[in-house]
């Protein structure tokens, strides 16, 4: 089976080591091949969260600069920071909503133009997917629900080989109960604002 | 239940790798499993704790990796099936215990395992832990992936009671924590209840006796190096000429970049997964089907300088390369790039690397360090102490936990690091040496781990530094787990004691202890400025809870503050604390009431008062 790799960036607290598992299990259920590596010793103290998955028939669990087909970023200054890893026929789906350092506040480096970002970015891949994720999450009930939504036009995008259902499931059986509504509502609305973006 | 006990064989579990050593450990039959934490092992020992409320294993958080080893051996001399676990630098800690139990062994089967950090990911070094294989004559397991890493340790269990001897188990960063599908196998229920023959000329490690064990253990790893040689662990893989020797994880960048490069029936592959003793003769008939050889590891060249050994010792003449210029480096971690550029190179393939995009126009980033929480007390112990030692000459050495990270500006209240437990002892040698006034900080679980001895030191030898124990009430940095200062009480288990820090300090013999409230600046830089006076030893301990913890416990009521049209934008708040619930709407700053837990330290240092809690709506 072709090998499809895809790296996900986050703020710690952002929720994207929930959204790798959720596909992890999504791609248990379908059957597809599914490795995946984490670097999360710093998570809850505000650094940089990431996860590499490799889909398909690989045996690394990582994934070198330029060899991502997919960059999903949590937050639009951790996807640039993250474009070494992609290559001219990556797709970028990024929520667009800031979530600034605080080395932004205390003076020590300016936080980039995100129009601009966008700009730059799409001419340098194949495809730029960008929406305020972060308003679809508070739409869908709670601003946690941001890593469902990316989920959402993750899957929109066909870049993976997950299926919406099989997502869905994953969401029914392995996100909090109490949230499984909000997520079910996240995931769709993020599905939709991707068919509009980019 | 516990997501591992379920005894469902056949079931395939998405599982992050320390889960999978975890339940490997249970299929196994474990019955006593000990630890101090360290990433990247903490997921395995966090398990197992979690399963031993749960079932009939016997775990616990030692107070440092020599004590966990040594608890460990006494279970594992009792006839139990143990295990220990520990980062690679924690078996540094161990390595007393470990050089000699390797001669006296094991009576049930025991698996130490230490989990390398390559690329230091969470580590002050990247040292390769294979060495400790040679230096203690233990056997030594490797797995490449996540599903292999459960079925090489229940091996590991049974070639530790083959052999009577401890098995190491080393893993990397990338299977403690990389996640894959694992299939279960059936749950061994374990044997809890062991017994004790005494046996002293076994035992007792007097000369005498050492010198015999020495020849024992000689033997044992004679019989390991037969093991070896038919370890379904130890595999070849191709038929081809072209020869690749690898361990664990560049194992599968080999055979990713074998596939990449269309080579993979040129090639033929030795994959090590039992590591010390190599198997000689397996390893010396691969060279001799070889043209070239290249032998791909992360790390140090361990396997490369043994495999060049054994070529010289058959009289083989075939080329064999790993670390060097346009090869391997001994820096870092490789990935599949780097290993298939390795390869192309050496062989003589083509090879077109993934192009990244061009990045030189986009924005210089700002960088997004790690950084102490909103409300840590670290933060608010470093600004007392800064303040409180203004205008002194001084020297601050740290030690290992999350106050670390005041390293980083603005705080900058870090000097000097080496291991656990050595900001106590370098602040003996850096205030002898410099007559200046030393002020170190380490953190309560690290005091117990390794802090309290170079205390002792201290007082005896009449050493002149003030020590600030930074007492969050738990082991915050590896994810809050317990130590022997915790009141367990906390987290609803029963039968633990309880240590006291000021009573320890106090019974070591310090003269000057000081308690502070960091929460209560004025009060905190009053009380530090007091005690930095004193000549000799002083310790301030500085209690607070961890608010992470603190949240996780229901053990704070979380009132944010916010900033008032009071505000005069001196940012005094913003600059000297970096609070991260700090934030900057065009140059007003604002307090995200999201993030903020309401330590209220910004608002006692603000001059114009200008920061207050919410006001309560409705």
């Amino acid at each position: 089976m072709d090998i499809t790799r895809l790296i996900i960036v986050a703020v710690g607290g952002q929720g994207n080591l929930l959204a790798s598992k959720v596909l992890g299990e999504a791609a248990l259920l379908a059957g597809i091949p599914f490795r995946m590596s984490e670097i999360h010793g710093m998570a809850q103290r505000g650094g940089v969260v990431e996860s590499a998955i490799v889909f398909g028939d690989a045996d690394s669990t990582i994934i070198s600069d330029g060899q991502a087909q997919i960059l999903l970023g949590f937050e639009p200054l951790e996807t640039m920071r993250a474009m070494n890893k992609c290559n001219a026929d990556t797709t970028v789906i990024t929520n667009l909503a800031p979530l600034p350092p605080f080395t932004v506040a205390i003076g020590k480096g300016t936080y980039p133009d995100v129009e601009q970002l966008q700009k730059l970015i799409a001419k340098k891949v194949k495809r730029l997917i960008a929406f305020d994720g972060l308003a679809l999450a508070k739409k869908a009930g709670s601003p946690m629900a941001l890593n469902i939504v990316l989920l959402g036009a993750l899957i929109q995008s066909a870049a993976v080989p997950i299926t919406a259902d099989q997502v869905k499931t994953a969401i029914k059986t392995k996100t909090k109960p109490a949230f499984v509504d909000i997520n079910l509502k996240a995931f769709d609305l993020g599905f939709e604002a991707a068919k509009n973006a980019g | 239940m516990h997501k591992l006990l379920v005894d469902n064989p056949g079931e395939k579990l998405l599982l992050l790798g320390n889960e999978a050593i975890a339940r490997g450990a249970v299929e196994a039959g474990v019955a006593f499993a000990t630890t101090y934490p360290g990433t990247p092992s903490s997921e395995i020992s966090l398990n197992l704790f979690q399963m031993s409320h749960q079932s009939d294993l016997y775990f616990e958080y030692s107070t440092n990796e020599k004590v966990a080893l040594e608890v460990a051996a006494g279970a594992a001399n009792s006839g139990l099936r143990t295990m220990c676990m520990m980062k690679h630098v924690g078996l540094n800690v161990a390595a007393d215990p470990l050089m000699t139990l390797a001669y006296v062994g094991v009576k049930g089967g025991m698996v130490i395992l230490t989990a390398d950090d390559p690329a230091m990911f969470s580590s002050q070094n990247e040292q390769d832990n294979r060495y400790y294989s040679k230096l203690s004559g233990l056997p030594m397991l490797e797995p490449s992936s996540v599903a292999e890493a459960k079925e090489m340790l229940i091996y590991a269990f049974e070639l530790s009671e083959k052999l009577g001897e401890p098995v190491l188990f080393r893993t990397t960063t990338r299977i403690n924590h990389s996640s894959a599908f694992v299939p279960l196998g059936p749950i061994t229920p374990p044997v809890t209840k062991g017994d004790f023959t005494k046996d002293p000329f076994h035992y007792v490690t007097v000369p005498a006796v050492s010198r015999q064990l020495h020849v024992k253990l000689l033997e044992n790893l004679s019989k390991a190096a037969d093991i070896s040689e038919a370890s379904p662990f130890n595999t070849i893989k191709g038929t081809g000429k072209l020869g690749i020797i690898c361990n664990g994880v560049s194992f599968n960048y080999v055979s990713d970049a074998a596939k990449e490069l269309g080579i993979e029936d040129k090639l033929k592959i030795l994959r090590i997964g039992m590591s010390n003793p190599l198997p000689a003769k397996m390893i010396t008939d691969f060279l001799s089907g070889c043209e070239k050889v290249l032998v791909v590891e992360e790390g140090e060249p361990f396997l490369e300088e043994a495999v060049k050994a054994l070529a010289q010792e058959a009289g083989l003449t075939v080329k064999i390369a790993g670390k060097g210029e346009d090869l391997l480096s001994r820096l870092y971690e490789f990935n599949p790039t780097i290993v298939c550029k390795a390869m192309a190179n050496y062989f003589g393939f083509p090879y077109n690397p993934p192009t990244p995009v061009e990045l030189s126009d986009l924005p210089e980033a700002p960088m997004r360090p790690p950084n102490l929480c909103a409300g840590c007390s670290h933060r608010a112990t470093y600004y007392a102490v800064k303040k409180a030692a203004e205008g002194m000459d001084t020297i601050y050495p740290t030690d290992i936990g999350c106050y670390t990270l005041g390293f980083l500006p603005p705080l900058q209240m870090a000097d000097f690091l080496i291991c656990m437990g050595s900001s106590v002892s370098t602040s003996c040698g850096f205030s002898r040496a410099t007559g200046k006034k030393v002020i170190s900080f380490i953190g309560d679980s690290t005091f117990f781990h390794s802090g309290m001895t170079g205390l002792v030191n201290a007082i005896f030898n009449n050493h002149n530094f003030t020590l600030v124990i930074l007492d969050n009430g738990t082991t915050a940095m590896t994810g809050h787990q317990p130590h022997p200062g915790v009141d367990m009480a906390d987290l609803n288990l029963e039968g633990y004691g309880r240590v006291s820090i000021e009573e320890v300090v106090k019974a070591i013999g310090v003269k000057k202890v000081t308690v502070i409230n960091p929460y209560k600046v004025a009060k905190s830089i009053a009380a530090i400025k007091e005690t930095l006076e004193y000549k000799g030893v002083s310790v301030i301990i500085s209690r607070q809870m961890c608010t992470l913890y603190a949240k996780s416990l229901k053990k704070i009521k979380v009132r944010a503050f916010e900033i008032t049209s009071k505000c005069k934008n001196h940012r005094i708040c913003i600059d000297t604390l970096a609070c991260p619930a700090f934030y900057l709407e065009g140059e007003q700053v604002k307090i995200d009431a999201d993030v903020c837990v309401g330590c209220a330290v910004c608002a006692q240092i603000c001059p114009e008062n200008a920061i207050r809690p919410v006001k309560k709506t409705g």
